[in-house]
């Protein structure tokens, strides 16, 4: 009885899951710009596979296989937005421009890193340039 | 028609429906990759296919009970946090972008084979 209902909720959720990755995929084809993009990806792409995970972690048979599948939702929940924040955050101090018909850009103009010298880095030892400048 | 059959019945369906489904996620995952028109997308879809492909893993190991695998979907999730940051990294230390006029980028006429030398002491 309750092997039956685990089993249906599993399904469910797999289900539920591969639906959002599909979602989230058609989201990356269709969408305009590098940002709406970026939103489908993170969003709708980590909780797909955080639910497929979480499927497995229903049915598995033993409890260290569930808590690595748990263990990984976990982890991939941690990382997705740490890496879409740190993607559009790179792309937008280059200047990729948004879609042009969008209507609100809160974002302060920021100022482009063009060379390496430039980008955030620790203290650079005097002679470094070669004594130069 | 028992709970435990429709349960069954159920689980076998929507594994076979699962798995299209992955399908065409990494599908279309692949079409952007292709067409894309700039890096940030490219990078962008390469981090949508390690999810798509945690997906698959995970659905792998509830059909065919195979869960040795999981351990290689938690490596994946490492690897493709990694590579992100490292291709957000390498944009933002590129510093230009694919739409920036011709006529702006550092090299001279390309009908000109002619490379004209750096200047001493000009740049390093």
């Amino acid at each position: 009885m309750i092997a039956d209902l685990v089993l249906i909720v599993s399904a469910l959720m797999m289900l539920a899951g591969a639906a959002f990755a599909a979602i989230a995929a058609l989201g990356i084809l269709r969408l305009p710009d590098l940002y709406t993009r970026m939103h489908s990806a993170s969003k709708a792409g980590s909780v797909g596979s955080g639910m497929l995970l979480i499927a497995l972690a229903l049915t598995a048979d033993s409890t260290p296989v569930a808590l690595r599948a748990l263990a990984a939702v976990a982890f991939f929940l941690l990382t997705a937005p740490l890496s879409a924040h740190l993607l559009a955050k790179a792309s937008y101090a280059v200047g990729y421009q948004l879609w042009p018909r969008s209507v609100l850009d809160e974002m302060p103009p920021v100022q482009p890193t063009t060379e390496a010298s430039q980008t955030p880095h620790p203290t650079v030892p005097a002679d470094r340039n070669g004594g130069q400048s | 028609m028992s709970l435990h059959d429709f349960a069954v019945g159920l689980f076998a369906i929507s594994v076979d429906v699962a798995l299209v489904l992955l399908g065409l996620a990494f599908l279309f995952t692949v079409i952007r990759i292709m067409v894309g028109p700039t890096l940030p997308d490219r990078v962008l879809g390469l981090d949508m296919l390690t999810s798509v492909a945690i997906g698959f893993i995970a659905v792998i190991g509830i059909d065919t009970g195979f869960t040795l695998y999981v351990d290689i979907a938690i490596a994946l999730g490492l690897v493709g946090f990694l590579a992100t940051v490292a291709f957000a990294r390498f944009i933002q230390a590129r510093g230009k972008t694919e739409e920036e006029r011709f006529e702006a980028l550092p090299f001279r006429d390309p009908q000109s084979r002619h490379v004209e030398p750096l200047e001493e002491g000009k740049t390093k």
